[in-house]
């Protein structure tokens, strides 16, 4: 026979501890690389990017030619694609698994949302183009609204709001404009203390005086604490429904009477219709004005934090003091865009305009897509899905985690828990990172403040019930070792790209741009 | 000198007219580690119970009252370069602001230091 | 529906699970006569991929996208050729579908870009430091005169008239609500901004006086005059930057003495997309960091002491502070500013500089060759990217006229200013790396055309 015995071993060497690896020379680990700053890896002289021969001309500059050095290091193509693939890689994503925050709506972005936003008759369009030029673009902000309206039983809506946040304001500022276009100067808006933080931020923006109104011990308005704050004073009311304890204020009907018997607005934060699309319309229960966050219950990603979109459904009373730009669909079928030059005649009591242009088309294109593959039964099953994924994540966990609401009946799109019962000295957060190293994106923690230790699971109708069974084996799995005073978990995580973070010397010593090595020195 | 404390966690040392303010260490282990404050102006006039100052931890931003009404005549600029003091040295270093006091008798019914404790034991 | 995954049988294990009967059960807290016995009426079912893919392209084909045509617009939103890289790595699942990075050690991607953007920002702006982003210019824009007001407890701003009109608008919805005295005036054409006047007009209220540069005609003017008199009362300098690309050429508002630079980040690595999403520019001397709106991330070490990043500074902003929040804002504009920071690193300076000198000398060919055109003057002295033509005629019409003929060219002053009749006849020409000498031949002879 011939004995070939050259080659590589085909068996591995049996590992007595796999934790024993030692430590690379580079920091590496395998797949997972790590990745400097680009003013550390760049150069002023190196370019991405081939341009053509600039023409000889004379400047037009005048005396202001930029002459000093700048300080932008440039990377070639594939040290850009290199440096911002393995960054990527160092991110948790809804593509690669449960991303359960409670009151963000983390589900899937399918990707024809995606390929639609990019086609050149929406993306490569400028915004003041002659409108003969882009009726398919006015066309798909029309469509969308009226899709807005209709699922909201809403009469009219204000596309241009830029965010959840910016929405808010929208809202706020036509309750103002309705307001005051009746001399009726009020100054106080009542909030709910289990309230999103921007809803007080928004109202004391538009200059009014915020009120707490107490929740009651099964984490809804109180009812009579509203009641009794009710006065002429009082501009609005801004609740969130389903709240941010994850129930639905069953007092809503009876809650927006009383805000209207005394001539006063209800907003509503839409941040979790996700719940309720298709099966509730916020119109039916009297809601004057509410966002709908575009990038949650509508499938446009959330890219990291941002950019977002927030629409604003407007009731019959507010919807005249909406503000500009907006489309209307005239009766030859082409679609207008009511500006400053025109809306003298269109729509004489607008508060005026909130941002350069007409509102986040790319999101538009992506919402109107997701809603027409959806249609009405999609959107429907939707809200029963969320409803039904969140339930099974309360029921199936009450017995090792606190539930403080989980008494007073079904929760809606979110399941909230407590640290009530935890071994002392572990918190939340030890739950939280401890998840990381299971392989899931943390809940929402530490909100709403009217629950100690909060924990806010939101996991969304996209997740199969075989995630949520994993889910829900990792976060009992955690829970039991919390309660049990397990002190390995005080350290995690341990397999993420970094250990916990030092966020107090972020903040006392903040660093928010990079400098040269001996600049940041010579600066100590 | 005597020293005083509120129910708002702070406490006042007074000495010749002069109050200097700054918050307990119960208050500063509250907080957790601090990494900021903001500090009133030299000249500023408050009432007893106008927001005076800031404290803020990572996660919260908490409002300082002026114990006392009365003016501003030194603030403890130590503490915009190492707002750590206040964690380490509450109660001597880590004081916030110093007021001319504008009516002594508003000091009546403050706590001194047993009856603080007390109050603390019973949060 | 491809998007769900339960199955009927998943749906029946998991309600007994829970204990309830039906999803009804589930909704019992809705008020009965709120709640949909089905469906919404009078509106469409699910539809497959290949159905709503050809609805949209049905709609996309009802504009003219700025690639089909001969194309000059700008006036705050530019088209600028996107390298094809960008546009995948924004797209790579991990950037995309991720959350802001409130866990930060599995959001160290997010974070180390928006650090490099930061530092890219500031760099470009001449500033000490700039947050991870805002919505927009415009919003940027009145977020810097609210922040003057905080930091020079004064509440008279005033805005130059090269100020974006839109921008106006935005800040005078604002002023509204925040009580702020805006003074502004609409431009004159003119080769002179109004800096004399400006300056002419500070006085102890100013709380800060807002001017673009290159302004809304495309005049660039030197601030340094006007940052002097403005600090010499005691009041701040709010520069709006809306084509960065400019500030490859031209030098930066920071370095001139301006305290705050905000601006439209969309002409690097964004696209037009009519109109949003874009990337507000957020920038400021280190002093006012604190009274900066808008999330900020700052570097830092983990537990067993590698560098790493974290969002900071977060009191100030809504989530903690509540109604004493520097700004309700509680979004960036993540992505866009993912797209931005790849842009510029693929630029850097000597790309960035090229592109700036290209965009710089076609707008001079095109600028020499329409002043030819009868009926049409050149009214900028200097611009970079952007000029003002007066012509013989309303701009409104000519540039609807224009479209017929397949010509996107320019935006009229009587679209912006419709309450200023007098300057009616103003076109404002963008002309950018995208744009060939053919591009530049076909306009001016359209132009010609309609002007005769």
């Amino acid at each position: 026979m011939t004995m070939l015995k050259e080659g590589r071993p085909t068996a591995p060497i049996p590992v007595e501890d796999a934790h024993m690896a030692p430590a690379t020379v580079t920091g590496n680990r395998a797949l997972m690389l790590e990745e400097k700053l680009i003013f550390e890896i760049g150069s002023n002289d190196t370019t991405g990017v081939d341009f053509a021969v600039v023409p000889e001309v004379a400047s037009r500059l005048g005396t202001l030619a930029r002459t000093d050095a700048i300080g932008l290091p440039g990377l070639s193509e594939q040290e850009t694609v290199r440096h911002y693939t393995r960054l990527s890689r160092q991110n948790y994503a809804i593509d690669l698994g449960l991303f359960p925050l409670g009151s963000c709506t983390m589900k899937h972005n399918p990707r024809l949302n995606e390929k639609v936003a990019r086609m050149p008759g929406f993306a490569d369009v400028h915004p003041l183009q002659p409108q003969s030029t882009v009726q398919g673009a006015l066309g798909v902000i029309n469509e969308l609204a009226v899709w807005l309206i209709q699922l909201t039983g809403m009469h009219g809506v204000a596309m241009t709001p830029k965010a959840g946040a910016h929405g808010e304001l929208c809202g706020l500022l036509c309750i103002r404009a309705a307001l005051e276009a009746r001399g009726d100067a009020r100054q106080v808006v009542l909030v709910p203390e289990s309230a999103h933080g921007t809803n007080p931020a928004t109202a004391a923006f538009c200059g009014y005086k915020v009120e707490d109104i107490p929740a009651t011990p099964d984490g809804r308005v109180d009812l009579e604490a509203l009641k009794a704050r009710l006065g002429p004073d009082v501009a609005a009311v801004m609740i969130t429904n389903p709240n941010t304890c994850g129930l639905f204020e069953r007092d809503m009907k009876v809650i927006s009477d009383a805000v209207h018997a005394v001539g006063a607005f209800v907003y509503c934060d839409g941040a979790n219709f996700n719940a309720i699309v298709g099966r509730v319309r916020p119109g039916d229960l009297g809601v004057d004005a509410m966002h709908i966050n575009l990038h949650k219950t509508f499938s446009t990603p959330h890219g990291g934090g941002g950019p977002g979109s927030g629409p604003v459904v407007l009731s019959e009373a507010l919807s005249p003091f909406g503000p500009l730009p907006y489309t209307a669909r005239m009766a030859d079928g082409t679609i207008h865009l009511i500006e400053e030059e025109n809306v003298g005649e269109e729509m004489p009591q607008s508060f005026g305009r909130m941002s350069a242009f007409h509102g986040q088309m790319g999101m538009f294109t992506r919402a109107l897509a997701y809603i027409l593959s959806h249609g009405a039964d999609g959107l429907r099953q939707v809200a029963e899905d969320a409803v039904l994924n969140a339930n099974y994540i309360l029921r199936s966990l009450e017995d090792v985690l606190d539930a403080p609401f989980g008494g007073s009946g079904p929760c809606m799109h979110e399941a909230l828990f407590s640290d009530k019962g935890f071994a002392d000295g572990f918190t939340t957060l030890d739950i939280a990172k401890g998840l990381i190293d299971e392989g899931f994106h943390p809940m929402t923690m530490y909100f709403p403040l009217v629950v100690h230790g909060a924990m806010l699971v939101e996991p969304t109708e996209t997740e199969s019930k075989a995630a949520l069974d994993q889910f829900i084996l990792a976060l009992r799995s955690l829970a039991q070792r919390a309660k049990a005073g397990d002190d390995a978990l005080k350290g995690a995580p341990y397999h993420a790209p970094r250990r916990r973070l030092d966020e107090t010397l972020a903040a006392r010593k903040p660093v928010l741009t990079w400098s040269e090595p001996e600049m940041a020195q010579a600066a100590e | 000198m005597s020293r005083y404390f509120t129910d708002e966690h702070e406490w006042i040392d007074v000495e010749g007219g002069i109050a200097t303010v700054g918050i307990t260490d119960y208050a500063q282990e509250q907080l957790g580690d601090i990494v900021f404050v903001e500090l009133p102006a030299e000249g500023a006039s408050f009432e007893k119970g106008d927001d005076a100052a800031v404290v803020e931890s990572v996660k919260a931003a908490s409002d300082v009252y002026a114990p006392i009404s009365g003016e501003v005549v030194e603030s403890n600029s130590a503490l915009e370069d190492e707002p750590a003091l206040v964690n380490s040295d509450a109660e001597e270093d880590g004081w916030f602001f110093k007021l001319r006091i504008a009516d002594e008798s508003e000091l009546e019914g403050l706590m001194n230091e047993a009856a603080y404790k007390k109050f603390v034991a019973a949060l | 529906m491809r998007y769900l995954p339960l199955t009927d049988a998943d749906r029946a294990e998991m309600l007994s699970v829970i204990g309830a009967a039906s999803i009804d059960d589930l909704f019992i807290d809705v008020p009965a006569e709120a709640r949909l016995p089905g469906t919404i009426p009078g509106l469409p079912d699910h539809a497959s991929e290949l159905a709503v893919e050809r609805h949209m392209a049905k709609l996309a084909r009802q504009n003219l996208s700025a690639g089909e045509a001969p194309f000059f617009l700008g006036a705050g939103a530019y088209k600028h050729h996107v390298p094809a890289s960008v546009d995948h790595l924004i797209q790579r699942g991990e950037f995309l579908t991720a959350y802001t990075p409130y866990q930060p050690e599995i959001a160290q991607g997010t974070l180390q870009v928006l650090f490099e953007f930061q530092t890219q920002v500031a760099r470009l702006l001449g500033c000490d430091v700039a947050n991870a982003s805002m919505y927009d210019g415009s919003t940027a824009c009145w977020e810097a005169i609210g922040m003057a007001r905080r930091i020079t407890k004064r509440g008279k701003a005033m805005l130059s008239s090269g100020l974006h009109p839109h921008y106006v608008s935005v800040a005078r919805t604002m002023a509204k609500f925040t009580g702020d005295d805006l003074a502004y005036a609409t431009p004159e054409l003119g080769s002179e901004s109004d800096i004399n006047a400006l300056i002419a007009g500070i006085d102890k209220d100013t709380s800060c006086v807002v001017v673009q540069y290159p302004d809304i005609l495309g005049r660039i003017a030197d601030l340094t005059p006007l940052a002097d008199a403005a600090h010499a009362a005691g009041a701040l300098l709010v520069a709006v930057v809306t084509e960065p690309v400019a500030l490859g050429a031209i030098r930066s508002p920071g370095e001139m003495g301006a305290d705050i630079v905000v601006g439209e980040g969309q002409s690097i690595g964004v696209g037009l997309q009519f109109g949003g999403p874009y990337l507000g520019l957020f920038a400021c001397k280190q002093k006012y960091v604190r009274q900066m709106p808008g999330r900020l991330c700052g570097e830092t070490v983990d537990a067993a002491g590698k560098r790493g990043f974290v969002l900071t500074l977060s009191t100030r902003e809504q989530h903690i502070r509540r109604e004493k929040a520097t700004s309700n804002i509680c979004t960036n504009s993540g992505l866009c500013a993912l797209a931005f920071s790849v842009h510029m690193t693929l630029l850097g300076e000597k790309g960035l500089r090229q592109l700036a000198g290209l965009n710089h000398a076609l707008a001079v060919q095109a600028a020499d060759r329409l002043a030819k055109v009868p009926g049409v003057s050149l009214i900028n002295s200097s611009f970079f990217n952007e000029f003002t033509l007066s012509l013989s005629k309303d701009a409104r019409e000519v540039v609807r006229n224009l479209a017929d003929k397949g010509v996107l060219g320019g935006v009229s002053l009587g679209r912006l200013f419709p309450d200023a009749p007098e300057i009616g006849n103003g076109l404002i020409v963008a002309v950018t790396e995208t744009v060939t000498p053919e591009d530049i031949e076909t306009f001016a002879a359209a132009l010609e055309e309609e002007l005769a």
